[in-house]
């Protein structure tokens, strides 16, 4: 036993190492990228040969997570919130399919979008796969969790959802560990069908998911971090999951709540529990940090039987992370006095770093771009989007990893000319390729760009998929060769840089251009190393 | 006891550095620790925070309250005041003088310090100066920690245990000037103060 200081990734990462996993699959993305960033770290981790590279994208790494599963081991696939996105057909099937070795998917979402494009919640995917959920309130929890998430994982036969949240995964506090576990040795599982999916099987195994949620439900009543803490004022109760239970206890670090609790940190949720304390209570406030999932849940559609607050009726905001001083207002309605920021203080956006490439790129595409018009640069998510602020204002559109190239196809097959996609090099390895292939096979008329850092800059620079093999990746897409080329990004390049994008323009057919330079951040990082 | 601090300052400029040296003082202290990162998108030359909260009792948010910081330590002068919301009635805010303008609207620097002025308690310290002085000009961070020693309700010498911890894999010369540093603040804090 030691105590360590932790971020709610590491603690996550280092639970999982300690309780015996094999392996751990994951594609960066914050705020969820420190968990297999700790197990490269670990010591243990490289003694074990527990398998921490990264993957293609979240979806290659939930199914290779599956296979270790599959394989018998225990295995964790890591991810942001919009990775389940791309993971998902693994994901919900995976519900049908179950697991062999104790299988976790960690999902890390981000309420508020402090690093992303949307909020959206990961117990409401789960809750559609019906797969049981931790949601830990500290890291602590995070650490301990994970112990019970491979066991329930082996004892139902089912992968299990962690869910994280911005402010646990990169706050760091003290945890105390335990002995560490040994792996599992290799074993198939017992029903040599259990993984084959075909509707015969699929019904039959669907069955059993569905019947299973009596089991899960009765694992969450028993759980030890579900709890209910009793108080004598019932006209009142408060239902507070995950970190939400933080910021209420927050505003009662003196003095005793005065209404009953249920803390809620897994799921599915535990009935009895949820019965007690809303028949008990005259009315309930919910606390939940993302969309209002319970809420909507306990309401019903028509709304006519309990009295519930939340994020619905205005008690707390609908949309953006929860804090004490938010939860103090919905249980006391009185608010918080603060300062105000003096007038003075101007915005401070993120911006390209000084040496960039990127800078380049856009520098030249700025130039030609300008003979056209604005709207015909449909780009991508990296340090790249940062072109769509002041000063460069390049870029049109930013969806979701590989939209780049999709959805400028799908605006040249609209008519727009020219349709310029800008892609990154990690970003083009993650959902690029199966775009560009689209487009070859029908010889859209197109320009795409990898802006080629050499690296996935965006996320704090983990190894890029792309690194040297771009020019063959797209000559394998089949791509013409004498429309790929590669320049270097550097300001005495830029006009010919220019001259190449127009000559590309004017090709009616699929044309790439990667420029490649390392990333300066990467390049530093090298260089102080050595 | 019980010390809330927002540590900020510009992406690049380490103020995590100051989160680790305060924190490994603060853990050998057999305080309780809480220190919320920010990671990802604003690090590229944006505005950076780090909610720091100690306590010698268990510490339940991750996030410092609104109006409940007991302390603001700035690495730059316009984002010390970015803070003030939350700032407690009687917190100090102690930053450095110094601006980091990366941005082409950066008000004019007497306006800013004319508004940290207006603040009950504070101290304003030409943090970078003073590790130059010193030799060490990448030391600003441990001068900033100096500056605030006094409010930390931490002994000065776990302060110097943490930056030997921090710094000591790089070598006894480093550990010196970054000690240097620290009591540098520490000194100009103390005649600021009169
Ligand atoms: C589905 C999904 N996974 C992960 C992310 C997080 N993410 C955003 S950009 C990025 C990396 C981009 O790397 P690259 O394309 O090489 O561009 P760079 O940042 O290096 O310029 C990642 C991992 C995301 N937004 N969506």
């Amino acid at each position: 036993m030691e105590k360590l200081l932790f971020l709610g990734d590491e603690a996550l990462a280092q639970g999982a190492i300690d309780a015996g996993m094999s392996g751990i699959y994951a594609y960066p993305g914050t705020p969820s990228t420190e968990i297999l960033e700790h197990v490269q770290k670990s010591k243990v981790a490289q003694e074990r040969n527990i398998h921490r590279e990264w993957s293609a994208n979240e979806k290659t790494a939930a199914e290779s997570s599956l296979g270790m599963s599959y394989a018998g081991k225990r295995t964790m696939v890591c991810m942001k919130h919009v990775g389940l996105n791309v993971a998902a057909d693994c994901f919900m099937n995976s519900a049908i399919t179950g697991a062999n070795g104790g299988a976790i998917v960690a999902v890390a979402d981000d309420p508020s979008m402090h690093s992303s494009q949307n909020e959206q919640d990961s117990r409401i995917f789960a809750k559609f796969a019906m797969v049981p959920t931790f949601e830990p309130s500290n890291q602590q929890e995070c650490y301990d969790m994970v112990f019970h998430a491979f066991e329930m994982s082996e004892k139902h036969q089912i992968p299990i959802m962690m869910r994280l949240t911005t402010r646990l995964s990169h706050s760091r506090s003290g945890v105390v560990t335990k002995s560490i576990l040994a792996e599992n040795e290799l074993k198939l599982p017992k029903d040599s069908r259990q993984f084959v999916l075909l509707p015969a099987i699929a019904r039959r195994r669907y069955k059993m998911l569905l019947d299973n949620q009596v089991k899960f439900e009765q694992e969450s009543e028993m759980s030890p971090f579900n709890k209910y803490i009793d108080g004598k004022d019932k006209s009142k109760g408060i239902i507070a999951c995950g970190i939400a239970y933080n910021y209420l206890m927050e505003n009662y670090q003196d003095k005793e709540c005065p209404y009953p609790i249920l803390k809620i940190s897994q799921y599915p949720l535990p009935r009895k529990q949820v019965e007690k304390i809303t028949s008990e209570c005259d009315e309930i406030l919910i606390l939940e940090e993302g969309a209002p999932m319970i809420e909507e849940m306990l309401k019903g559609y028509l709304n006519n039987s309990l009295n519930i607050k939340g994020r619905l009726d205005g008690t707390l905001p609908r949309d953006g992370e929860l804090n004490p001083n938010l939860v103090k207002q919905a249980i006391t309605g009185q608010k918080t006095e603060m300062n105000l920021i003096p007038e003075e203080v101007k915005g401070r956006p993120p911006q390209f770093c000084k040496g960039c490439g990127h800078i380049d790129v856009y520098t030249s595409l700025n130039e030609v771009m300008a003979e056209y018009g604005d709207g015909h640069v449909l780009a991508d998510i990296g340090c790249y989007t940062l072109a769509a602020l002041p000063p460069f204002e390049a870029i049109n559109s930013c969806v979701d990893m590989g939209a780049s190239i999709t959805m400028a196809k799908g605006a040249a097959d609209a008519g727009l000319f020219p349709s310029i996609a800008v892609i990154g090099d990690s970003t083009f390895t993650h959902s690029g390729m199966t775009g560009l292939s689209d487009a070859v096979i029908e010889k859209t008329n197109m320009v795409v760009i990898i802006s080629d850092n050499s690296t996935t800059g965006m996320t704090g620079g983990q190894n890029s998929h792309a690194l040297d093999r771009l020019v063959g990746i797209c000559e394998g897409l089949g791509v013409e060769k004498d429309h790929i080329t590669r320049i270097n990004p550097l300001p005495k390049n830029r006009e010919a840089m220019a001259e190449l994008m127009r000559k590309e323009i004017a090709y009616n057919g699929v044309s790439v251009i990667i420029p490649t330079r390392e990333c300066v951040q990467t390049l530093k990082r090298k260089l102080t190393k050595k | 006891m019980k010390r809330d601090i927002i540590l900020c300052g510009v992406g690049g400029q380490g103020i995590l550095s100051i989160a680790t040296v305060i924190g490994y003082a603060a853990v050998e202290s057999d305080l309780y620790l809480k220190q919320a990162e920010v990671h990802g998108m604003s690090q590229r030359g944006g505005d950076v925070q780090s909610h720091f909260r100690i306590s010698d009792k268990e510490i339940f948010s991750d996030l410092i309250p609104f109006g409940g910081a007991d302390m603001i330590i700035s690495v730059e002068p316009m984002e010390s005041l970015r803070y003030l919301p939350y700032l407690s009635q009687n917190g100090w805010v102690i930053t450095n003088d110094k601006p980091f303008n990366n941005i082409v609207n950066y008000p004019e620097l007497e306006e800013i310090h004319a508004q940290i002025k207006k603040i009950d308690n504070h101290i304003l310290i030409n943090a970078d100066d003073i590790a130059k002085e010193i030799g060490s000009p990448r030391s600003m961070n441990m001068v900033m920690i100096g500056a605030a020693a006094k409010h930390l309700g931490i002994e000065f010498s776990s302060l110097i245990d943490g930056i030997k911890f921090i710094f000591g894999k790089k070598g006894e010369e480093m550990v010196n000037l970054n000690i240097k540093a620290l009591e540098a603040g520490k000194a100009f804090a103390e005649k600021f103060s009169k």
